[in-house]
């Protein structure tokens, strides 16, 4: 979906605030939550990990940017307890006492159309286009590459495709590829001649350059 | 519903959460300590340092760390979930390599540990990617225009490690004195090793 996870190169943020020294967690309800969504996933296996991306994707974008990193996990991990039918919500916000928000539902007809591709078709050197595609539910193509030209850099092995797993559809593995961007051709701004971004992109978002 | 009014907070909420899976007996007793265990103890990006400072000694498990990283981590124990493919980035005098989740957050996790809240903001995945030369030079790392910088995007399921140059003047160090050059930041390539 085209949410306000994707947020790479959008303008308007300030600068990165650092701290010195920083604890793993900084208070202990967070390091529960991390742990309640780990064991959703590994143990309960209540959701799987592309659900579990796509639950905090779903979140309404004010609240998305408000939250700290962990009550996002919250967020989305209660979302997907809520959603399987294992806790009820109004029993979640009278153990709270307020209102506990979750991520918005998920889109009908979530998966944008792309042939399998079992069999990797691409090889370091080779150029490969992003398809311009705009799935409603969880993809991991980022939009600022999408309908760039780039270049192979690496193929890694072949991982369960994000769009399909997130969604309930037909378990299926791809080789993803590292695969070069030119700053410049992503952006065009001035004075980024000598940087590139390499985006990690499963073969069925790909079109070879000629094709 | 009144009680529906106010936002219960994190805190209550994570709570909530928690209380309601245990009392349907979902969670395994000691399995969310297990987790914190290992999140807090295990998961430690001296880890990182420690693969990095192997590298720098020996040249023989560096080209196996480049070939294949998980099997070279796993050598030194590093493995497991978050660490299933991983990739070490080795940085050249030319040429830098700095990592990403512009989408969430993914990192290495057994061998960076858990990502620091500036890996996590908004500011740092929204602008890494579009003018890292100026993001680097804000959080003190002054790279110069000759020196190429590559940003790569955690966007499926490899997990990245950069391998800092080996600082000038550390000829003869020990593996474990080189190792304590090797920050959380450098691991991730917001900064250099350094022996200052």
């Amino acid at each position: 979906m085209d949410g306000i996870h994707d947020l790479g190169g959008m303008a308007g943020f300030g600068k990165v605030s650092y701290e010195e020294d920083e604890p793993v967690f900084h208070e202990p309800w967070q390091a529960t939550a991390f742990a309640l969504n780990i064991v959703g996933i590994g143990v309960l296996r209540n959701h799987n990990a592309d659900e579990y991306r796509h639950s905090i994707e779903r979140m309404p974008p004010i609240h998305y940017l408000q939250a700290c990193y962990y009550e996002r996990v919250l967020t989305g991990a209660a979302t997907l307890f809520v959603e399987k039918g294992v806790v009820d919500l109004d029993d979640l916000e009278a153990r709270a006492g307020g209102a506990f928000p979750l991520a918005m539902p998920n889109a009908v007809d979530p998966m944008a159309d792309l042939a399998p591709q079992p069999v990797a078709r691409f090889k370091i050197g080779d150029r490969v286009i992003v398809k311009d595609i705009h799935p409603k539910g969880h993809t991991r193509v980022p939009r600022f590459c999408r309908g760039k030209t780039g270049t192979v850099l690496h193929v890694a092995p072949a991982f369960s495709f994000p769009d399909a797993a997130a969604h309930g559809g037909v378990f299926r593995k791809e080789h993803t590829y590292h695969v070069e961007f030119a700053s410049t051709d992503l952006w065009s701004d001035a004075g980024a001649e000598n940087e590139s971004v390499v985006v990690d992109l499963w073969d069925s978002y790909l079109d070879g350059e000629a094709s | 519903m009144s009680a529906k009014t106010k936002i219960a907070s994190p805190e209550a909420r994570t709570e909530a959460l928690k209380d309601a899976l245990s009392e349907k007996g979902l969670i395994p007793e000691g399995a969310l300590e297990g987790v914190i265990h290992t999140a807090s103890e295990e998961w430690d990006p001296k880890n990182g340092a420690r693969v990095v400072a192997r590298a720098w000694v020996e040249p023989d498990f560096k080209k196996r760390l480049l070939e294949d990283g998980t099997k070279a981590c796993a050598e030194l124990g590093y493995e497991g979930i978050q660490g299933e493919y991983i990739v070490a980035l080795e940085d050249e005098p030319t040429r830098h390599n700095v990592i990403v989740c512009t989408q969430c957050s993914c990192t290495a996790w057994p061998v960076l540990g858990l990502p620091a809240d500036w890996y996590k903001s908004p500011e740092y995945r929204a602008r890494v990617v579009r003018e890292p030369r100026r993001v680097l030079r804000e959080m003190g790392l002054n790279l110069e225009k000759n020196i190429a910088i590559r940003v790569w995007e955690t966007s499926a399921e490899t997990r990245y490690m950069v391998i800092p140059c080996r600082p000038e003047g550390t000829e003869g160090w020990s593996e474990d004195r080189l190792a304590d050059l090797v920050t959380r930041e450098a691991l991730v390539g917001i900064a250099l090793a350094t022996s200052a």
